[in-house]
């Protein structure tokens, strides 16, 4: 039998060459974004906020599209969240994005578990994805991706700091999600009172330990811009889809009494800011992150949770096949011995009805046995009783047969004189 | 970044089925006009992968002397041979068909490229080549098998390291007649687990009458035996890719003459054999298919040869690897595991047991 001998020079001796041409594979890049356009991107957006703070409308803005939301009422009982996918095409680029609403934030009495089914919607896709990437037959690059991508937290413009259930619900959902925090209706505050606003939230964003989505910076290209960016967050948004002539062009904008608020100027809003690093700069850098840190985060502690590890306890590697091998036979012995303890259990109480049949048949016979003695005695008495009957029958037969025969005697007798009188009497 | 388009954005109707007890919408809507820049993710991911960096790993068979080092130079015009890089080389027929990997960073236009040849020396050069093909299909299954080990791992690398072979080139000697009893078996039984383009080695021995009829045979003979070489007919996705592939699958497999010499012609240095009767341009397309290979290879399918080995020939290996040792998470009750919420609800319990 041939052997495989493969001979790999170490990984430090993989030495830089320098081509002598034009070799071509800097068309990579290009082959694989055409894949991709082909393929189509998704992207999934999860909006928190209380009801009637702006968030479809925000959305709407964004995406330059009416998403047809209705208002939903003040008198939720539970914090539910809804989901609608749109397909999206811009020039030739394919978007699948799904847009996630909360339903009823912030409007219980008691909202202590308003965050829950938010966390629980987010598990819920790193679920199913997981489940998918574990299956034997699976078809991950045709899957439709539904996790989370980017978290838009609408904070309400008080103009003072957080509110707890704010903090409480950005705490818990740090480390499942891209955060990325905006100040909504922002046209309520003032300039300089933003500016504070802004400072608090990030203070106390800070000192309670809330990591919130940086935009990357190692990336030269849009490292700048990034930086400049993470200095404004949180940014302050207005949203609107109604239209305003200004000047001599129709921009989409609030109209008060007193002015008009332009969504899209710079010094009204950081609505342009918003839609820059969502969609424009960052979006693909969110999605890597959803994948690569929380979704891993996800994976590895439910696995760890049922009970794989990398390594046993003497710190050696162990492989996922193994711990499932020894998983598995601790399953099957277990099933065996529930399996085991079934039968006793079954025979045990087999034998239990046994002798209860018993005890009651012996029961039974003992009151048979009884019974028939009873049944015989009376039966012996009876029939004394009847012989009794019967000699007394026979000597009263005796009786009046003897009666009889005298009476007939007596009778022949006195038949005999009447007659012989009679006789006489004629003479 | 701030380009004022005028651009139409559609939505169409969307039934999303992943989403469980949750209220779904349908849209049936018109346009909307305006920028909303979604287009700018094409460039992100650009910038990512130029930033990432790409590994591709080739591995090229034949018997000896038919010039696979010679070609795989000339592909990637610089020394990236096992002949190359070993010193003091020697060039000897092993008994036994061993396995050799070089590696190399190569660089151009910003995107950086980690390649890896793997070499067969040996291979169909003893008198007994009975199972030569043993060794290579053992390799290509541990790489597969270190991929998916680590993909396993409960705590598992950001970019899991990809040893996997993407492409095999097989090099068919330039007999003019048709596939020989090794080459029918070495395709055979790799074509399900690699990606094969198969080569002519050597092909200024043909003319072109010659070479257009040992394709066709070549070709003949590969229907008859059923055997699958890239590209794939069943995995072509949409109708422009199966014209282009239509067009190259007529004309595999690709006659090829590699060289490192430069000469002039006409003025211009070009690659080429230089013999007595004439300069053979390896780069010109009326002497030979360099050409259509090198822009198969790297410049229009590299990506697609990575995906097919990752989508296809690697999940093939992983459901029957999985089936193997009977791993069936689902057994174990991965599907009812609560979630740390306590929802209590079997998500999977029909396909459970």
């Amino acid at each position: 039998m041939a052997s495989t001998d493969v001979a790999r020079q170490p990984d430090n001796g993989v030495r830089p060459l320098s081509l002598a041409g034009h070799v071509g594979f800097d068309s990579l890049p290009d082959q694989l974004v055409n894949k991709s356009t082909y393929q189509g991107f998704c992207f999934n957006i999860l909006c928190i906020g209380e009801t009637g703070i702006g968030k479809s409308t925000l959305m709407d803005t964004l995406f330059n599209t009416n998403f047809e939301n209705f208002e939903s009422s003040h008198f939720e009982p539970q914090v539910k969240l809804r989901a609608q996918t749109y397909d999206l095409q811009e020039s030739n680029v394919r978007l699948r994005l799904t847009v996630v609403n909360t339903v009823g934030f912030g409007d219980q009495m008691n909202k202590q578990e308003s965050y829950q089914p938010v966390v629980d919607y987010i598990d819920r896709q790193f679920e199913s994805y997981l489940q998918e990437e574990l299956k034997i037959k699976r078809s991950l690059h045709n899957y439709h991706d539904s996790r989370v991508h980017a978290c838009l937290y609408f904070i309400s413009p008080s103009g003072h700091s957080l509110k707890s259930l704010d903090l409480v619900t950005m705490k818990k959902l740090d480390s499942k999600v891209n955060i990325i925090p905006v100040i909504a209706k922002a046209d309520t505050i003032s300039k300089s009172e933003l500016h504070k606003f802004k400072i608090k939230i990030m203070s106390e964003l800070v000192s309670n330990g809330v990591q919130i989505y940086q935009f990357p910076l190692d990336d030269e290209t849009v490292a700048k811009v990034n930086t400049t960016m993470n200095g404004h967050l949180p940014f302050a948004v207005v949203g609107s889809t109604e239209e305003v002539s200004v000047g001599n062009k129709m921009v989409k904008a609030r109209q008060y009494p007193w002015g008009v608020v332009q969504v899209e100027n710079e010094n009204h809003c950081d609505f342009i800011k918003l839609r820059e690093m969502l969609i424009c700069v960052n979006m693909e850098d969110l999605r890597e992150q959803t994948h690569t840190r929380h979704y891993e985060l996800y994976r590895r502690c439910k696995l760890e949770e049922m009970g794989f590890k990398d390594t046993d306890p003497e710190c050696k590697p162990v492989s996922l096949q193994q711990t499932y091998e020894a998983k598995r036979q601790e399953f099957l012995v277990e099933l065996q011995k529930r399996e085991d303890e079934m039968r006793q259990m079954f025979v045990q109480r087999v034998k239990e009805k046994e002798a209860e049949l018993k005890e009651a048949e012996r029961e039974l016979q003992s009151r048979f046995e009884q019974l028939k003695r009873l049944h015989a005695d009376e039966k012996a008495a009876l029939e004394e009783k009847k012989r009794l009957l019967d000699d007394d029958q026979s000597s009263f037969g005796k009786r009046r047969a003897a009666a009889q025969l005298l009476q007939a005697q007596s009778l022949t007798a006195n038949g005999k004189k009447d007659k012989d009188r009679k006789n006489s009497g004629f003479m | 970044m701030k380009k004022e388009i005028e651009l139409e954005a559609e939505v169409k109707v969307e039934i999303c089925q992943s989403v469980q007890d949750l209220q779904m919408s349908f849209i049936r809507g018109s346009d909307l006009f305006g920028y909303v820049g979604i287009e700018a993710v094409l460039d992100q991911m650009r910038s990512k992968m130029m930033k990432a960096g790409v590994e591709f790993n080739i591995m090229v068979v034949g018997q000896s002397g038919l010039g696979k080092s010679t070609l795989v130079n000339t592909l990637f015009k610089s020394k990236v041979s096992r002949k190359s890089c070993t010193p003091n080389y020697e060039e000897t027929i092993s008994k036994t068909v061993k396995l050799h990997s070089v590696s190399h960073v190569i660089e151009e236009k910003g995107v950086k490229m980690k390649l890896t040849v793997t070499d067969t020396p040996g291979f169909g050069d003893n008198i007994n080549n009975e199972n030569c093909w043993e060794p290579i299909v053992k390799y290509i299954n541990e790489q597969y098998e270190k991929y998916l080990i680590e993909e396993l791992n409960v705590n598992r690398k950001r970019r899991i390291p990809d040893s996997r072979v993407h492409s095999c080139i097989y090099f068919l000697p330039a007999t003019g007649h048709r596939l020989r009893p090794i080459d029918i078996e070495f395709m055979k039984r790799l074509g399900n687990i690699v990606s094969i383009v198969p080569v002519i080695a050597k092909a200024d021995t043909l003319t072109i009458e010659e070479r257009l009829e040992f394709k066709e045979r070549i070709r003949q003979d590969l229907t008859t035996n059923g055997i699958c070489v890239y590209p794939l007919k069943e995995y072509d996705e949409d109708p422009e890719e199966r014209i282009l592939n239509n067009r190259i699958r007529d004309n595999i497999p690709f006659a090829v003459v590699g060289t490192d010499k430069e000469h002039q012609v006409n003025g211009n240095k070009v690659l080429g054999r230089k013999t007595k009767w004439g300069i053979i341009e390896v780069e010109n397309v009326a002497h030979c298919e360099f050409v259509n290979l090198r822009d198969l290879l790297i410049r229009s399918h590299l990506q697609d040869l990575k995906d097919v080995t990752h989508n296809i020939h690697y999940e093939t290996y992983r459901v029957q690897r999985l089936n193997q040792s009977n791993v069936n998470f689902s057994e174990l009750g991965l599907s009812t595991w609560l979630l740390e919420n306590g929802s209590g609800e079997k998500y999977e319990s029909e396909s459970h047991l």
